[in-house]
């Protein structure tokens, strides 16, 4: 089935007319094209990078597809050399070109890609989406482009592309990109306009390229003969520095926040194990683990039966994350812990032992090392918001996840009748069953409440970081911190123990950092500690020597 | 005086102590040095600095069993006076063989390595064994002191005490392990050569190091078998069971907590040092929060508020690991779980518990604890 | 209560008579088999890595066993967990060379172990073989170095960055995990970018604490750092770190393609607990990577394959293989080709043998040990990190490289010799010990 069939060659010239008629771009034959094609199938690098810049030479938007795949390594070439665009798992591919379905047999081959090549790929893209008819695409590609200095030889295609450009968002990313072209312009005055359209954009980025205006070269000359466009290339850099001075703290302020999840979701179960019910529950961290591992389990479940629904797993495994710990936790209650009642620091030891007997077992049962749990695709990549602000979607995820779990935590606390009897047993054990309230099962539940909560925390971390056995002990102590900050038995103390970590984490990182900052965390609330021994919130009256 | 030294035991303890005294400073050293290689009860040279370090942990214990068993603190941070103490006896060993190491240079190697041209201040006078001495006796207890005046003026009691003391071990572990904090990093100090002139690889010197931990731990056990005899022990028992009744009774109860917390962490510091030179190296490992819980399961499984529990529990446990590391290693953390969650649920009195079962027990002993 | 006294006496008079009659059954032990000590973390954090290395460790043991074994004995393998536990290590290694009498010790991960039995070795004239990678300024008269040196595995993957293949970078983020080994070994190749005329302000050295799990700032400032110049990142990130460095990452939008992370310590064991997604297209430089096509690599493979599957290893199938798995290989072959050439195993003759030996190692070379620094010279291979957790070799060194013990990059060992042979005779010595 040879695709050179007169007719599809007319459709396809027509349709291609069609779309890109105002266009400056020479639709290119579908023979090139296709030769440049087979190129990809080349047996070195050098030759799949020749075939990249061939497919960019001739300019032909129709390639755009054919270069995504290659990117997204789904390009897959048969033994005719013709590219077939294929999906993991589905018995057909379709043509890279036409979009034709094409069933696939025999072998193909995939193409050479590594680092090289993807580095080649990326401005040939950029420059053949900067005239596709969908602006997004435009953006994307104007941005890319924004980010490397222009080669001289791309100034007449830049200003071409501006000139026809309609959208105000993309005219004002190819402006900069233009102006950057600019800064080399031997004309002073578009120089000076280059520098001023650089220095309002508020980019961090072209501080890059305004500095060597401003700077001298070994032998002590200006690199930039004219004295007024250095002053306004100072000028310049201190507006950018002026306008990135809000993103920055926005930025710092959003990495506390999401630290303060992850640390909030890590310890809001222990705030009820340890905080309502004081039980010195050292095997919080195991709970943690369980739920991480509970996560591995149904995404390898899911991997299994399902894989067409990966990206969904993690909805599955939140009751899952949230029962098994729980379950564990009921079965440690009833069994051990009830019985120290009153004997704290016995609690602690028992406690501790029980977290070695589970990481021991996680350990037999799945191995010493880390399993992987992926990312659903959702997860990835992030939302830039304005110049030199990013928030990653899994950290969105993780803050929203995090207010989701206090909330959830808060309504059970406070509007159902469990939440009415934990409370009252808190408040006046002896009370509390004087009314009739059965303590010892609402213990067991608290207890299972307080696990499963933290199995939920679990199924957070295991999407940030590593799942191994060892998982909780590294999160023991900081829990503790936060709880111990916050006010023992005040859920709002936690929040805010939590918040006030990450948030000043995060503050001191760039100033002292990472190791330094987390020992002058640690110092931090142990001196709080000293100062008020109850935390935040202190709970009042009789409470209070509880 | 020597009466009030004859009271902290009857007859009986007191022959039983001086037969664990010959055990550990005669026959010890005799089957090691008398009885001919080969032979069966030979001790052989690689155990000597073994049971050196097992005296090491013992010590430990003891001081863990002061605040602990006697006051009811439980420190979960008792490795920083260790580590402390450790470490200023490596700094003494690093200073004494300089221009020994891989550079021949006159800083230890790893300063070498981190382009170091002059020694830190706080490394400044540890080639004089003196003061290197004066800083282990001092250092920790001095360290406790002010931690504990703090601590113990907010009066923070029970489990905050337990989760600070912690927080402390693991922030003082993270800034040894800094590379600039010039105390070698992750490596610690190791590869020494020799103390006071006597060179530490040869058997002569490690088994003067045991009998020097011996007799340390022989006197160490005296001393404090002396404050829980005393007046003093008593009012520790008092804080233990009741703190707040002491306090409305017009005790300062501070100073005495202050005392023990300090007595213990001078005694954890001297460990420590002795530790060192026979286990050869000390890193921020020691540091670590689960080895500070580990210490307070000696106690446990020994019996709390019991100086020979304490002591028995530090041998049994770290005997334990030697040989389950050995034998069966999936199996040695089982085993240490079962450890502290059966001796916390069924045997709340640890070892020193089962002393009452025996047929010639006496009964009411007022230093231990009571349910 | 004497009566005690007196019977405590008594059993003690009995043990000593006991111990007295004792050389009738001590002396009766001859040896029959040739005692190999292995001394690997089976618990605690570093399990994660050196279980492998037992069994690999004994998978040649066994083989060498089923040829006939040494000298007409065969090998008998003392298998001791350390348990991640530092002091531990120096006390099981005195263990193993006093009570169990071993020949040889193949073990140790990480340099604070290595540190800790050195002394053991050199005290009792041991003999060590150490099969990871580390940060050189060492050669012990009693330790053989498998693993590379920093010149054997950091410096050819800067090369490798600056080449055209490599992308030309211009700027370099030293990033690591605040221990020795990346220390020094980002001194050394602070030093060396240094000679390659990169200027101060072209280098961003940032370390994490052990267990560090929260990257956003320091991505953010790679990414800050990296504008305007073609950067490469150079990890040396401690394994459990690694997970969340690389998908903060790639949740930044940092593309191989734009910034690589050239990695020491990741390899296929690693990569077998991590969601590649994030990770392809990063790089690892090794002297060994399962995927290296040679006829010595396919036996090597189906061996460790075949063993896992006798064995009922946990893993099963997904076990692989990785650099210093293969270390270990060379080594145990190694130290048996020197027994048969020295006819003993006596300690010194083995260790005179052992210099120069050759082994036709899965890397598809012939690895020759230095006669002289007790290193071997090894091959670098830079690998580009595949979706299935395999490498893709992007690139090689021509042939073996030797190793440098002491780095030319650090002032005060850029002087010293490495030389067991005469005149020189020492590890770590500026003039010979004799003229």
């Amino acid at each position: 089935m040879h695709l050179a069939r007169p007719c599809h060659l007319i459709v396809l010239a027509l349709l291609a007319w069609l779309i890109l008629l105002p266009s400056p771009v020479a639709v290119a034959d579908s023979q090139q094209l296709r030769q440049a094609a087979a190129g990809l199938g080349g047996q070195s690098r050098a030759e799949v990078i020749a075939a990249i810049e061939d497919l960019g030479r001739l300019g032909d938007p129709v390639a755009l597809p054919l270069l995504e795949a290659l990117q997204a390594g789904k390009l897959r070439l048969d033994h005719e050399g013709r590219p077939l665009i294929v999906e993991e798992g589905q018995p057909s591919g379709q043509d890279a070109f036409t979009g034709e379905t094409v069933p696939l047999g025999g072998d193909l081959r995939a193409p050479l890609v590594n680092n090289l090549v993807r580095r080649s790929l990326e401005p040939v893209m950029a420059r053949l989406r900067i005239f596709s008819p969908d602006p997004g695409l435009r953006l994307t590609a104007a941005r890319r482009l924004a980010e490397e200095p222009p080669e001289a030889g791309q100034a007449p295609m830049l200003t071409a592309a501006l000139e026809k450009e309609s959208d105000p968002a993309v005219r004002q990313v190819l402006g900069l990109v233009v102006s950057l072209a600019d800064l080399k312009s031997p004309d002073k005055a578009r120089r000076l306009a280059a520098i001023q359209t650089l220095g309002a954009s508020g980019d961090t980025n072209y501080l890059e390229r305004l500095k060597p205006l401003t700077q001298k070269d070994p032998q002590g000359q200006y690199l930039e003969p004219d004295p007024e466009v250095r002053q306004a290339a100072r000028w310049g850099m201190q507006i950018i520095y002026f306008h990135t001075l809000p993103a920055d703290i926005a930025q710092c302020l959003f990495y506390g926040l999401s630290l303060a999840s992850v640390l909030l979701l890590a310890s809001l179960g222990l705030a009820i194990t340890f905080g309502l019910m004081g039980v010195i529950n050292m095997a919080h961290g195991e709970m943690l683990m369980l739920g991480a591992y509970a996560a591995y389990v149904t995404q390898n479940v899911f991997r299994a039966w399902w894989p067409g629904a990966l990206d969904w797993y993690p909805l599955v495994a939140l009751p899952v994350c949230f029962g098994l710990p729980a379950l564990v936790g009921v079965a440690l209650e009833r069994g051990l812990i009830r019985h120290l009642v009153g004997r704290p620091l016995e609690t602690l030891l028992c406690t501790w032992g029980i977290s070695l007997l589970i990481i021991q077992a996680v350990r037999l049962i799945f191995g010493a090392q880390n399993v992987e749990v992926a990312n659903p695709s959702w997860l990835a990549g992030g939302w830039q918001v304005g110049q030199g602000l990013l928030l990653t979607y899994n950290r969105l995820a993780i803050i929203g996840f995090a207010d989701l779990a206090v909330l959830l935590v808060w309504f059970i606390l406070n509007r159902t009748p469990l939440g009415l009897r934990v409370r009252a047993v808190t408040q006046n054990r002896g009370m509390a069953s004087a009314l009739g309230v059965k303590a010892s099962r609402v213990d067991m539940w608290t207890f299972g409440l307080g696990c499963g909560i933290a199995g939920l925390g679990g199924l957070a971390l295991s999407q940030i970081g590593n799942v191994g056995p060892e998982l909780g002990q590294s999160y023991i102590v900081d829990c503790f911190m936060t709880v111990v900050l916050g006010g023992v038995g005040k859920l709002a103390g936690t929040v805010w123990g939590s918040l006030g970590l990450g948030v000043i984490n995060k503050v001191l990182e760039p100033f002292s950092g990472a190791v330094l900052g987390k020992i002058a965390i640690l110092v931090f609330v142990i001196l709080f500690i000293q100062k008020r021994p109850q935390g935040i919130f202190a709970l009042k009256g009789r409470l209070a020597e509880g | 005086m020597l009466a009030r030294l004859m009271a902290m035991h009857s007859r009986r303890a007191w022959l039983a102590f001086a037969l664990a005294a010959l055990v550990a400073l005669v026959l010890v050293p005799a089957l090691n040095l008398a009885v001919p290689a080969g032979w069966p009860l030979r001790l052989p040279d690689y155990l000597v600095p073994l049971l050196g370090k097992f005296l090491c942990y013992a010590l430990v214990a003891l001081a863990m069993d002061m605040v602990w068993g006697f006051t009811g603190i439980l420190s979960l941070g008792h490795g920083v006076f260790f580590a402390l103490g450790g470490y200023a006896m490596g700094m003494h060993l690093m200073r004494v063989m300089s221009g020994e190491g891989h550079y021949r240079s006159q800083l230890p190697d790893f300063m070498v390595f981190l382009n170091w041209k002059e020694l830190p201040w706080f490394w400044q006078g540890f080639d004089q064994f003196w003061l290197a001495a004066l800083v282990i006796l001092l250092l920790p207890a001095c360290a406790a002191l002010v931690f504990g005046f703090f601590a113990f003026r907010s009066r923070i009691k029970g489990v905050y005490f337990s989760i600070i003391t912690q927080a402390t071990t693991f922030a003082l572990m993270l800034l040894f392990f800094r590379n600039e904090t010039g105390l070698g990093g992750n490596n610690g100090l190791t590869d020494f050569k020799r103390l006071l002139g006597f060179s530490l690889s040869t058997p002569a010197t490690k088994l003067g190091l045991y009998l020097t931990t011996a007799l340390v731990l022989l006197l160490a056990y005296l001393a404090c078998r002396y404050i829980v005899t005393s007046k003093l022990g008593r009012l520790l028992c008092a804080i233990r069971d009741g703190e707040s009744r002491l306090l409305f009774l017009g005790y300062d109860v501070l100073r005495y907590k202050l005392f023990v917390w300090t007595f213990s962490a001078f005694l954890c510091g001297i460990a420590g040092a002795l530790y060192v030179p026979q286990v050869g190296i000390i890193n921020p490992s020691e540091l670590h929060p689960a080895g500070s819980i580990e210490m307070a399961i000696w106690v446990a499984v020994g019996g709390r508020g019991s100086l020979v529990g304490g002591l028995l529990g530090a041998f049994l446990v770290n005997g334990a690991k030697s040989w389950f590391t050995v034998a069966w290693p999936e199996l040695w953390l089982f085993f240490l779980a079962a450890l502290f969650i059966g001796t916390t649920m069924f045997l709340p009195r640890g070892l020193a518990g089962l002393k009452d079962l025996l047929p010639w027990a006496r009964r009411g002993d007022s230093t231990e604890v009571r349910r | 209560m004497r009566k005690s006294a007196w019977r405590s006496l008594g059993v003690s008079l009995l043990l000593l008579a006991l111990a007295l009659g004792g050389p009738l059954v001590g002396a009766a032990k001859a040896a029959e088999t040739i005692k190999v000590g292995i001394l690997h973390s089976l618990s605690g954090t570093m399990a994660i890595s050196e279980t492998s290395l037992k069994d690999v460790a004994l998978m040649t043991i066994e083989e060498i066993n089923k040829g006939g074994g040494l000298l007409g004995k065969k090998l008998e393998p003392v298998v001791v967990d350390p348990a991640s536990n530092w002091p531990l290590f120096a006390e099981k290694a005195r263990e193993l060379i006093e009570k169990h009498k071993v020949a040889v010790t193949f073990g140790c991960w990480t340099s604070v172990s290595r540190k800790s039995v050195l002394p053991v070795f050199e005290e009792l004239n041991g003999l060590l073989f150490y099969p990871v990678q580390y940060e050189g300024e060492e050669c012990s008269l009693n330790v053989f170095y498998t693993g590379a040196a920093p010149n054997q595995q950091a410096i050819p993957a800067v090369d490798y960055l600056m080449s055209k293949d490599g992308g030309e970078a211009k700027r370099f983020v030293l990033l690591g995990t605040d221990y020795v080994y990346p220390r020094t070994t980002n001194k050394i190749l602070r030093a060396y970018l240094q000679t390659k005329q990169v200027a101060e302000a072209d280098i961003m050295e940032t370390y994490t604490p052990f267990g560090h799990a929260d990257y956003q700032t320091i991505v953010a400032n790679i990414k800050k750092f990296a504008v305007g110049k073609r950067t490469a990142v150079i990890s040396t990130i401690n394994g459990d770190s690694n997970v969340p460095f690389y998908k903060e990452l790639a949740n930044q939008g940092l593309k191989a393609s734009d910034i690589p992370v050239i990695a020491f310590s990741v390899g296929e064991e690693e990569l077998r607990g991590i969601d590649t997604k994030p990770l392809v297209g990063h790089l690892a430089a090794w002297n060994y990577f399962m995927s290296i096509k040679s006829p010595e690599n396919q036996a090597f493979i189906a061996k460790w394959k075949a063993y896992v599957k006798e064995h009922n290893l946990p893993g099963g199938d997904k076990r692989v293989t990785n650099d210093p798995m293969e270390a270990t290989y060379i080594g145990i072959k190694m130290w048996a080709q020197a027994v048969l050439q020295a006819g003993t195993t006596e300690v010194n003759a083995v260790r005179q043998a052992v210099a120069n030996q050759k082994v036709k190692a899965p890397c598809g070379y012939e690895i020759v040990m230095d006669a002289k620094n007790h290193h071997l010279h090894k091959p670098v291979l830079i690998g580009e990190v595949k979706a299935d957790g395999q490498f893709e070799i992007v690139w090689q060194t021509k042939g073996p490289i030797r190793a440098d013990a002491w780095s030319p990059f650090i002032p005060d060992s850029a002087k010293k010799v490495a030389d067991w042979t005469y005149p020189w005779v020492c590890g770590n010595c500026t003039a010979p010990k004799y003229k």
